[in-house]
């Protein structure tokens, strides 16, 4: 049960009936996206069950955001009634609805945006339900929080902490915006980095490579292939020859890879008349050596989780992903000699398609023997935490197993994996254990350099002291154009308390205080869209496992157009 | 139905009817800032999809009302996932025409009025009447046009430009988890073809590699569009590829298929083969909404003055926690719209037109898509090359084999080039050296 009391839970279902009528495909629908996270990030996403608390203008923007790419289902908590000044900036509420209930009317105008979404709500107030039922969010995947006093998000924060559930406060306030990640552990397998380099192992070669590039021999070709054998191949034997040259050893300084350069050069074909062919796989060589050529290893990131208590201490209830952590670390210290499972992919590059089709085989099927060799670490991992493997011939998986794609897609990432802890909202608001330092660190530099780019930092103090001016006259600064001058000096007051509490002695510039006086707590649509985005995006980063989310606070300056992220 | 209810302004008056530390030094709070924005302000919104949308709520929502929209394009099933204001039952109805109805009926007082057409349907005497233009389009062409056309309508009086002149474009774009957004106050910060650098360049297969030696699943897609489709006209005679087809995406699909499997290549599935057909770009709904957002910001402060616009770029990008960039875009000196140094051209006597060509297309600054070129012979206007009208093209075609000396072009020749990435036609100096002093 779900509910505490009267209000009606109602569920706006749309889904099942009408969607069969319409017959909208939801590969064509969701083409855009799935390129982005693919069929198992949307699977996520279409089973994850999304708590607004409040339909702000900030709420609705983000959960506009969720139901259009199809999060299963959403719940607006709200006890608040709908009011003119809601409706101007709120693109989910209509002037026809001023008095009604505000979670109602918003949760059927976003149901509007994709019938595979279900959307229901509840007219309650938070305080409430944190007091009397605290489980109701128990059943969630994440709960957004917006536009919530300091004490009732401490209390949110602490019921989720304690249950493991991911909560993300967004707010706006004048041209600031204010987000924060408050999630005990997240792993991230699919962290889809940017720039990353190829894992080619021309350092280390396995043995399908060494038997591959050995069988070639580049004096006998005739002068097609020798211009269309693979790059990597050159770069492997030409660094074989480098390497008988020097002991054995890989070129590291800068004039060692100009030598090896030059070697590869001299490989060029010459024609009749001594001037060098057109051979553009040479040139991709000597391009690739200071790219392709860093020592494999394990990167450190990798390392420390190798050494994490949730890798070495394994046990009935661990999650998957650490299981495979562990296997990974087994790999390592076993048949990967040192080394992480090959990723098996190889970049584009001049080449027939024969040899770059074999060449590619030889990386997938050594990935394919390294992950086979994690499989098994992962499934006698299973075995000694009680958890038994898949065994039925279909390979559906139960729950608490692993199944083979999954541990491909695991060794395939095996060098991005990532975990995020966040801080407690108790943490960062508990004086002796709040980040002071970093705080202090961010006043000291905006006070000592006027003149610079100052980072946002400031911002976020300067809500914390229009959160301790609502505490103590529970309206926030300025919010009535008539104590708009007077709320100055008590908002500054209020802002040295704070400092004082946190023993730092650095004071912030009046004009920032003057500013918060000036926004009143307004909230403004287009900063309330752009939190919308950035919100959603992490929730669909905490609810796919892919992409890395935001450690831990994220402050947008919208009269800069800036923003900085630091831990709190 | 009722504008005005109480409440209704209550937010945004707060930083409209008061001043701050960082308002912009012009800023007066005052009612009539509102007045202004609700009465008089005239707003363009290019583009009707994934940030036009937004931009559309966002800005009637801060107070726009008179604001017109154009997009040349109908909806389809896979705008729904991000473009919020079209439903199922609009797929194949114009963009523009639903995306204003929705937004007049949502939103009291907003007067959007939508054109289904292309910008290149209108002259100056249309963007002449709008205070800011704000693009959410995916095209850099389209974009190069438009700014073109401000650049074009900038009046100078003794050399000075005439302020009144100005009609500042805010720009934004994104693909995937990325975007950018910004400001461009033509004639005085940089403007799109100022900064044409940022854009990264196309990435186009060699034709070699596509005909003999696919390594890539999109090889083998790229060899049944670019060659095989001309050859076999499946779907009859100068029937043109519809990526929108099913039809035409399924037998594609199934000779990229065949061609994959002779190579062993693997890998070719509907999705990419739609995806390099038609050039799909990735695209969520939380990235347009950022960067509509900052859009609508900025049109917001350029018309109230509440604060300083962006100065003058801005870069995001969600995938690695949030990181945002802000810089100030400096202006090329040489810039082909915005200065007004005269563009010249180094050839030599022995040089083809078709080296002409080439260097419009490929160079860096000029990046443009079929150049047509005239000149001025005898007080002629002569056509040495066009492209883009069939019967001209084969007439002209000959021109391009031949050398600048051949076709009688001298030192000093004025050439004039005409593309569909400029409104109007750009004057080139050719000068004539010899190999020496070029090389």
């Amino acid at each position: 049960m779900r509910r505490t009391k009267g209000p009606v839970l109602i569920v706006y279902k749309m889904a099942a009936t009408l969607n069969k009528g319409t017959g909208l495909d939801k590969n064509n629908k969701y083409d855009r996206q799935l390129r982005l996270w693919g069929d198992h990030g949307q699977a996520a996403l279409e089973s994850s069950r999304v708590c607004l608390i409040n339909a702000s203008a900030t709420g609705t923007e983000i959960l506009k955001n969720l139901v259009l790419p199809g999060i299963g289902s959403f719940t607006i908590v709200d006890s608040c009634k709908v009011k003119g000044e809601d409706v101007g900036i709120n693109f989910f509420l209509t002037v026809d609805s001023i008095g009604k209930s505000r979670a109602q009317v918003a949760t059927e105008l976003l149901s509007e945006l994709n019938e595979d979404v279900a959307g229901d709500f509840l007219e309650e107030d938070v305080d409430d339900l944190l007091e009397k039922n605290p489980s109701f969010f128990s059943t969630f995947t994440t709960v957004i929080a917006t536009q919530l006093p300091e004490k009732t998000l401490l209390h949110l924060g602490k019921v989720l902490w304690e249950r493991n559930i991911p909560l993300i406060v967004c707010r706006c306030y004048g041209f600031i915006g204010y987000l924060r990640m408050v999630i005990k552990e997240h792993t991230i397998v699919e962290s889809h980095p940017d720039n990353t380099h190829e894992d080619l192992r021309l350092d280390r070669p396995f043995k399908g490579l060494h038997e591959f590039c050995d069988s070639l021999d580049l004096n006998s070709m005739n002068k097609k292939d020798h211009s269309h054998t693979p790059w990597l191949v050159l770069l492997y034997k030409y660094l074989d020859i480098w390497k008988n040259m020097n002991g054995g050893k890989i070129p590291s300084t800068y004039k060692e890879k100009t030598a090896l350069k030059e070697l590869i050069k001299e490989g060029v074909r010459r024609n009749a008349e001594g001037v060098p062919d057109d051979e553009e796989n040479f040139e991709e060589a000597i391009r690739s050596v200071n790219s392709s050529l860093h020592a494999t290893a394990v990167p450190a990131e990798i390392q420390a989780l190798f050494e994490d208590p949730c890798c070495l201490n394994l046990n009935t209830d661990s999650k998957n992903f650490w299981v495979m952590v562990r296997a990974l670390k087994e790999f390592t210290e076993n048949e990967g000699q040192g080394l992480l499972p090959l990723r098996g992919s190889i970049p584009d590059m001049t080449s027939d398609s024969e040899r770059y089709i074999q060449l590619q085989t030889v990386y997938r099927d050594q990935a394919e023997i390294d992950a086979t060799a994690v499989a098994g670490h992962v499934h006698a991992l299973l075995h000694n935490i009680g958890r038994e493997e898949p065994l039925n011939p279909d390979r559906t998986k139960k729950p608490g197993t692993l199944s083979d794609s999954e541990i491909r897609t695991f060794c395939r990432n095996a060098a991005f994996l990532t975990v995020l802890r966040c801080r407690s909202l108790e943490e960062e608001y508990t004086t002796e254990t709040a980040n002071l330092e970093e705080l202090g660190q961010h006043i000291l530099e905006e006070e000592e350099d006027a003149n610079s780019d100052s980072d946002d930092t400031v911002l976020y103090i300067l809500l914390r002291a229009a959160d301790r001016f609502f505490t103590e006259y529970n309206r926030y600064p300025s919010y009535f154009d008539d104590t708009l001058d007077a709320d100055i000096p008590k908002l500054k007051a209020c802002l040295s308390k704070l400092l004082h509490d946190w023993g730092l002695t650095a004071g912030v510039k009046d004009d920032y205080v003057h500013e918060i006086c000036r926004y009143g707590a307004s909230e403004l649509h287009t900063v309330a869209a752009f939190m919308g985005g950035v919100a959603a995006q992490e929730v669909i980063k905490v609810v796919t496992g892919q992409f890395v989310p935001i450690n831990n606070t994220f402050i947008y300056n919208a009269q800069k157009q800036t923003s900085t992220t630091i831990i709190l | 139905m009722e504008t005005e209810w109480p409440g209704r302004w209550d937010h945004i008056q707060k930083i409209l009817l008061r001043t701050g530390p960082f308002a912009h030094p012009s800023f007066e709070p005052s009612p009539e800032v509102l007045s202004f924005l609700k009465e008089t302000c005239k707003i363009l919104v290019i583009g009707a999809g994934g940030l036009g949308c937004e931009l559309l709520k966002d800005l009637a929502l801060m107070g726009f009302r008179d604001i017109h929209v154009i997009d040349m394009d109908t909806i389809d099933v896979s705008n729904l996932n991000r473009q919020f204001l079209f439903r199922a039952k609009d797929v194949g109805k114009a963009k523009a025409d639903v995306a204003a109805a929705f937004i007049n009926t949502r939103i009291p007082g907003a007067k959007v009025t939508p054109h289904f057409a292309k910008i290149q349907d209108f002259d100056e005497d249309f963007y002449r009447d709008f205070h800011i233009v704000v693009c959410g389009l995916d095209s850099i062409i389209a974009r190069r046009w438009i700014n073109g056309m401000l650049i074009s309508m900038l009046k100078y009086e003794n050399g000075a430009l005439d302020q009144s002149s100005v009609i500042p474009m805010v720009d934004g774009g994104t693909e995937g988890f990325k975007g950018n957004a910004r400001v461009i106050l033509p004639g005085i910060t940089a403007c799109v073809e100022c900064t044409l650098g940022l854009y990264p360049p196309q990435v186009n297969f060699p034709l070699c590699t596509i005909a003999h030696t696919p390594r890539l699943p999109e090889h083998c897609i790229e060899f049944v569009r670019i060659l095989l489709w001309p050859k076999e006209e499946p779907f009859g005679a100068g029937v043109a590829i519809d990526g929108d087809d099913p039809n035409h995406i399924k037998w594609i699909l199934e000779k990229s298929q065949e061609r994959a499997s002779q190579y062993n290549i693997s890998g070719v599935n509907y999705r990419l083969t739609q995806g390099v057909v038609k050039r799909i770009m990735p695209a969520v709904a939380s990235t347009n909404a950022v960067i509509s957002a900052v859009c609508a910001t900025e049109v917001f402060k350029l018309a109230t003055s509440c604060c300083l616009p962006l100065n003058n770029y801005m870069n995001f990008n969600d995938t690695k926690g949030v990181y945002t960039y802000t810089f100030e875009a400096e202006k090329s000196e040489g810039c082909l719209a915005c200065s007004d140094r005269p563009q010249v051209l180094n050839f030599t006597e022995t040089d083809k037109l078709q080296d002409i060509i080439n260097h419009l297309q490929e160079n860096a600054t000029y990046q443009m898509k079929s150049p047509g070129v005239t000149t001025s012979m005898d007080g002629k206007n002569k056509t040495l090359y066009m492209q883009t009208v069939k019967s001209i093209e084969e007439k002209t075609r000959e021109n391009l084999k031949k050398s600048l000396k051949e076709l009688g072009l001298m030192d000093k020749q004025e050439l004039y080039v005409a593309d569909v990435t400029t409104p109007n036609t750009l004057t080139f100096q050719l000068q004539l050296g010899t190999k020496m002093e070029n090389s």
